[in-house]
């Protein structure tokens, strides 16, 4: 069964048509790879997967629920997807502790005890437990992304969506976070992740989805994708990026 | 040039003081419904509904386009008439407090909305998405993660707009109402008084204004840090 | 309602006979135009010099303007008035300020209204031209200065006119402070829009009708400042630069 289902999603800013026709599927368990050039629309289709952009053609299908019925409750499905952003998005206002706790306490209901037990223990699987009490300012970048990956593990999310993850991050941090991929991956979790560094995919990606124009240009395994590319795009984008 | 006679103060502060409460509790009830107020107001033009935001736009714009003392004489008018209407008030000696009272609120509402409207778009988009992505609805959104994140932001600016209130409401004059300086012009008058009485009430402005105004700014480079 | 609304009250004459309430309200709407585009022009004289007196690496002179815009700032504009209105004329000497008031009452009202709200509106626009100043690139003066300009020069031909059009948005919301400041005249006395509103309710008793009208010509005043200020901005914009295109 598919965990994530898009299915003709189209979508416009205005006149300016961002997403062009985009079928593809993430099934549970798997890790898919979405890649390509800057502007290819490859951030805008993650974003609709949990409704932050609205698509005004298509259908998205998470877990059973369609986006797009008037029935259904954004937010709940929401708060079952987690979500890791490029600038991290930790609320500066509140301690580390908070971030990770106020989700669960405000939207699933659980207790602060219950709340600050499961999110400290997300946050020594990050291996940060050490900076529980921070706020998120004085911590570097690296360590602001683990901890907005354990805020999203701590509501026990049923998959994980990245949107570029590391871009915003001084080389040396890449790693960390990656790392802490990496293992997410390694134990079962269904991701979803744009991001340009291939090594990651060659190591985790069940498949690789490499997007051009707005469009799914090319969807295929793991082994496909980095053997024999078969969009032309695709090849020089891989020849670009593989040659660092 | 007469010689200044300074004399008239030392008794007459009693009655200053008096002015000085109305002052102050004018200030604080516009400060405070127009913070209340001004959030809805500015939410509500920020909304998706297109209605809503118009109206709240249209109700911004035309108390920013009056001048304050049309503003003061308009609820001079309506108030009285409303309060008689439907609770049968008589026109009592409070009727100025009360006009002046509302007046200066749904006034520095308009304000105050704008400041928090800005106060709102500095904000990055971005905590917005990750509330959302938490699975906060819209109204947990603003709670928890905007409106902390914006007044944090406009602090310095909203107890700016509360100096310039605190001054303002010395309008109040033209409805005869005695707040500080209604009643240092009253003493003024009554005494001969009336140069040394308006330097008097000028310096304790000034005082008062620039203190705080001191404070604030050591809020600022505290906050920006 | 028991309100008995009568719009033609404004084509009924005067109890002097000399003009109708219309021409009033007319008359008044002259006192506040004159009234408030005097004083703008005053604020911008003066606001502009004092602005850059803020910036000029000279202690002095930049202390006291910054003392000016403190005094003017934290102070409430009414007790202004009243100080230039009756405290100026004690001040002086006594021969001059006895031959103030011995001169046209609303020329004193007038006189006194323009010189408050244009100091005040200067301190204001002070704020405003010294922030301009600032927010351009500091190598600006420099190369201003390198290529040989004394100080003046580059204030005149490279950072005034480029600051100038920078704060033209704060500005117009001056400019409109302006014209609303201007209603406090009414305190002295002075017969501008919002004093004859209040004369036309003393007069005739219809004060819905008379507030309305005065709220509407307030209303129009802003619209068309905002218009005018709008095409303004568009005609002395720089390409590239913010708001430029």
């Amino acid at each position: 069964m598919s965990m994530i289902q898009i299915e003709n999603v189209s979508k416009w800013y205005g006149d300016f048509q961002v997403l062009t026709d985009c079928g593809t599927h993430v099934n549970a368990g798997e890790v898919v790879v979405v890649c390509g050039p800057s502007g290819s629309g490859k951030s805008t289709l993650i974003r609709c997967v949990n409704g932050l952009e609205a698509i005004q053609q298509g259908r998205i299908v998470v877990n059973g629920t369609a986006l797009a019925e008037p029935t259904t409750n954004l937010s709940k499905l929401r708060a079952q997807v987690g979500m890791v952003f490029q600038n991290f998005e930790l609320f500066p206002h509140m301690s580390v502790t908070d971030n990770l706790t106020i989700a669960q306490v405000k939207v699933l209901g659980r207790s602060t005890e219950e709340a600050l037990a499961r999110g400290l223990t997300m946050l020594d699987r990050v291996g940060l437990k050490a900076q529980a009490t921070k706020f998120p300012g004085a911590l570097s970048g690296g360590q602001q992304q683990r901890v907005a990956i354990a805020r999203a593990l701590a509501m026990d999310p049923i998959c994980m969506l990245f949107d570029e993850p590391t871009s915003a991050l001084d080389p040396e941090m890449v790693n960390e976070v990656l790392d802490v991929m990496v293992e997410l991956a390694t134990e079962g979790m269904t991701m979803m992740c744009v991001t340009h560094e291939m090594g990651f995919a060659r190591k985790v990606a069940d498949r690789v989805i490499f997007m051009d124009h707005g469009r799914i240009v090319e969807d295929a395994s793991k082994d496909d994708f980095f053997g024999t590319p078969r969009a032309e795009r695709a090849q020089l984008f891989l020849s670009k990026i593989l040659q660092h | 040039m007469d010689t200044f006679d300074w004399t008239s103060i030392p008794g007459a502060l009693p009655i200053l003081a008096d002015g000085m409460l109305i002052t102050l509790e004018i200030t604080a009830t516009a400060m405070l419904v127009g913070i209340l107020w001004g959030t809805v107001l500015a939410l509500a033009r920020l909304s998706g509904n297109r209605p809503l935001a118009w109206l709240a736009a249209a109700y911004v714009n035309l108390f920013r386009a009056v001048p304050l003392v049309m503003v003061i004489l308009w609820f001079y008018l309506i108030v009285p008439t409303l309060l008689q209407r439907w609770l049968g008030v008589s026109q009592s000696s409070d009727i100025r407090m009360i006009s002046a009272l509302v007046a200066f609120a749904l006034f520095e509402s308009a304000y105050y909305a704008e400041i928090i409207r800005a106060g709102v778009q500095s904000v990055p988009k971005g905590q917005v998405d990750a509330a959302f992505a938490l699975g906060m609805p819209y109204p947990l959104t603003m709670r928890l993660v905007v409106l902390p994140q914006a007044f944090r932001n406009m602090l310095p600016l909203l107890l700016t707009q509360a100096i310039i209130l605190f001054q303002d409401t010395s309008l109040v004059y033209v409805i005869g109402l005695a707040d500080f300086f209604g009643a240092a012009y009253k003493v003024g008058d009554r005494d001969g008084r009336l140069v040394e009485l308006l330097l008097f009430a000028g310096a304790v402005y000034f005082i008062l204004c620039f203190g705080a105004s001191l404070l604030v700014r050591q809020l600022q480079k505290k906050y920006s840090t | 309602m028991s309100y008995n609304w009568n719009w033609d009250i404004f084509l009924s004459p005067t109890p002097s006979g000399e003009s109708t309430y219309l021409g009033w309200l007319l008359n008044g709407l002259q006192w506040t135009l004159t009234l408030s585009l005097g004083a703008w022009i005053m604020a911008l004289v003066l606001g502009i010099g004092l602005g850059v007196l803020r910036t000029v690496p000279n202690r002095l002179l930049a202390g006291s303007a910054a003392a000016y815009v403190e005094v003017f700032r934290n102070v409430p504009l009414l007790v202004q008035l009243f100080i230039w209105y009756f405290v100026l004329p004690e001040l002086l000497p006594t021969t001059l300020g006895d031959a103030l008031k011995q001169t046209d009452p609303l020329a004193q009202q007038f006189f006194a209204a323009l010189l408050c709200l244009g100091c005040f509106t200067a301190a204001r626009v002070c704020e405003q031209v010294r922030a301009g100043i600032a927010s351009l690139p500091r190598g600006q003066r420099n190369a201003g200065l390198a290529l040989g300009l004394t100080l003046p020069q580059t204030y005149r031909y490279v950072l005034l006119p480029m600051a100038l059009r920078l704060i033209l948005p704060p500005l117009t919301s001056e400019f409109l402070n302006v014209f609303k400041n201007s209603a406090v005249a009414s305190t002295i006395g002075l017969i501008e829009l919002s004093r004859q509103s209040q004369q036309l309710v003393d007069y005739t008793a219809q004060a819905y009708e008379a507030f309305i009208a005065v709220t509407v010509l307030y209303v129009l005043i802003n619209v068309l400042v905002m218009f005018g200020m709008r095409v303004l901005e568009r005609r002395t914009r720089v390409p590239g630069y913010i708001g430029g295109k």
